[in-house]
C-alpha cells in the first residue's frame, strides 16, 4: 500500500496500518450520520418555527445546507486537506466554482432581464413570467 | 512501481513526491475519473437548481409549492436517504475487509431505504398529478418535476447499479475490478445525498416557509 502515501482515491480513508492515530472508520461514519441528522433536524425546525425573523429563515436554511454538504464531504466522502487528496480537492474547488457561476449568474442575469422587460408598469411581477 | 517500493524501503522518512512515484495505481485513476464525472453531474444539477430558482414564482395562477408540498413525507424521504448513505458507507467498510455477509446486509438495507425513498417520491408525484399539478400546468411545476425527477432518476439508476454490483460480488467475489466499481458506487450514492440536501432545502423547506 505504498502508493496510498502519495495520493488517495476519492472516498478512501487512510488504513490504520499507515496512520495509527486515524480514528476507526466506523466511528467516522457514525459521527457524520449524527451531525447530519442534527443539521437536518435544525433545518426542518427553522423552516417551521415562528421564533426566527421570517426574512432570515432562507439565509439560515442556506447556511445549514452548506454546512451539511461539508459534513457529507468530510465524513462520508473523506475529503481532507492532506497532501494526498490535493487532486480531489482541486477538482472539487473547480466544480464548486462552476456551480456558483451557473447558479448566481443565471439568477442575476434573469432578474436583470426581468427588471428591464418592456411591460406596462402596472403589471405585477407574476405577470411577467408566465411561460 | 518496484523502484518506488525499493526507495521506500531505503529511507522511510524521505517520501518521494507524487511525480517521482510513477503512475498512480488503477484504483486512484478509476475513482478520480468517476469523481470528475460526479462533479460534472453536480454542475448539471446546478443548472436545474438555477432554472428552478428563476421559475419558482411563475405559477401562472396554478398551485404554489406551499399548497402542494407535504413536509412529513419530505422528512421521511430525507431520513431514508441519509441512513442509506450511512449503510452504504458501512457496506464499503465491509468490502474493504472482505466480509461477504456484511456486504450483502449493507447492500440490502441501502437498497431497501433507497426503494422506500423512490416509492414515497413517486406517490407524491402521482398525488400531485391527480390534483392537476402536472408539469404542463406552470413553469414552476415544469422546473419542479425536472429537478426532483432528475434526482429520482439518479436514485433509480443507483438502485439498479447496486443490484448489478451484488450479482457481481456473488459471481466474481471481491475481485479488484469489482472493488473499484463498488468504490465508485459508494461515491455516487453519497453524491446523490449531497444533491438531496440541496433539493430539500431549496425546494421543500424554502418553498413552504412563510
Amino acid at each position: 500500500m505504498t502508493e496510498a502515501r502519495h495520493e488517495r482515491a476519492p472516498g478512501d480513508r487512510p488504513s490504520r496500518e499507515m496512520d495509527a492515530s486515524a480514528p476507526s472508520e466506523f466511528l467516522v461514519y457514525t459521527i457524520g450520520l449524527f451531525v447530519a441528522v442534527l443539521l437536518t433536524a435544525t433545518s426542518f425546525w427553522a423552516a417551521n418555527t415562528s421564533l426566527i425573523w421570517p426574512g432570515g429563515v432562507a439565509l439560515g436554511l442556506a447556511v445549514l445546507a452548506i454546512a451539511q454538504m461539508g459534513i457529507h464531504l468530510v465524513f462520508f466522502l473523506h475529503i481532507t486537506s492532506g497532501p494526498e487528496s490535493t487532486n480531489n480537492v482541486l477538482a472539487l474547488a473547480f466544480g464548486v466554482l462552476i456551480v456558483f457561476v451557473v447558479v448566481a449568474g443565471t439568477m442575476w442575469i434573469v432578474a436583470d432581464m426581468n427588471g428591464n422587460m418592456m411591460m406596462p408598469s402596472g403589471a405585477p411581477m407574476s405577470m411577467r413570467m408566465q411561460h | 512501481m518496484n523502484v518506488a517500493v525499493a526507495i521506500d524501503q531505503i529511507s522511510e522518512d524521505a517520501l518521494p513526491s507524487a511525480s517521482e512515484a510513477g503512475p498512480a495505481p488503477k484504483r486512484i485513476v478509476v475513482t478520480y475519473g468517476f469523481w470528475i464525472f460526479l462533479l460534472s453531474d453536480i454542475v448539471m444539477f446546478a443548472a436545474l437548481f438555477a432554472s428552478y430558482a428563476v421559475l419558482v414564482r411563475s405559477t401562472a395562477g396554478g398551485p404554489t409549492g406551499a399548497q402542494l408540498f407535504n413536509q412529513g413525507t419530505v422528512a421521511i424521504e430525507t431520513a431514508c436517504l441519509l441512513v442509506s448513505s450511512y449503510t452504504c458507507g458501512l457496506m464499503s467498510l465491509a468490502v474493504n475487509s472482505r466480509r461477504r455477509l456484511a456486504t450483502y446486509l449493507g447492500a440490502l438495507i441501502t437498497f431497501a431505504l433507497g426503494a422506500t425513498f423512490l416509492s414515497l417520491e413517486l406517490r407524491e408525484f402521482s398525488n400531485m398529478i391527480a390534483i392537476g399539478a402536472t408539469p404542463q400546468r406552470s413553469a414552476f411545476l415544469s422546473a419542479f418535476f425536472t429537478l426532483v425527477g432528475c434526482h429520482g432518476l439518479h436514485v433509480a439508476l443507483g438502485l439498479i447499479w447496486l443490484a448489478v454490483m451484488m450479482v457481481q460480488v456473488a459471481v466474481f467475489g471481491f475481485a479488484t475490478r469489482v472493488q473499484h466499481r463498488l468504490l465508485c458506487f459508494s461515491l455516487f450514492w453519497h453524491a446523490l445525498d449531497i444533491v438531496w440536501v440541496g433539493v430539500f432545502t431549496v425546494v421543500y423547506l424554502m418553498g413552504v416557509s412563510p
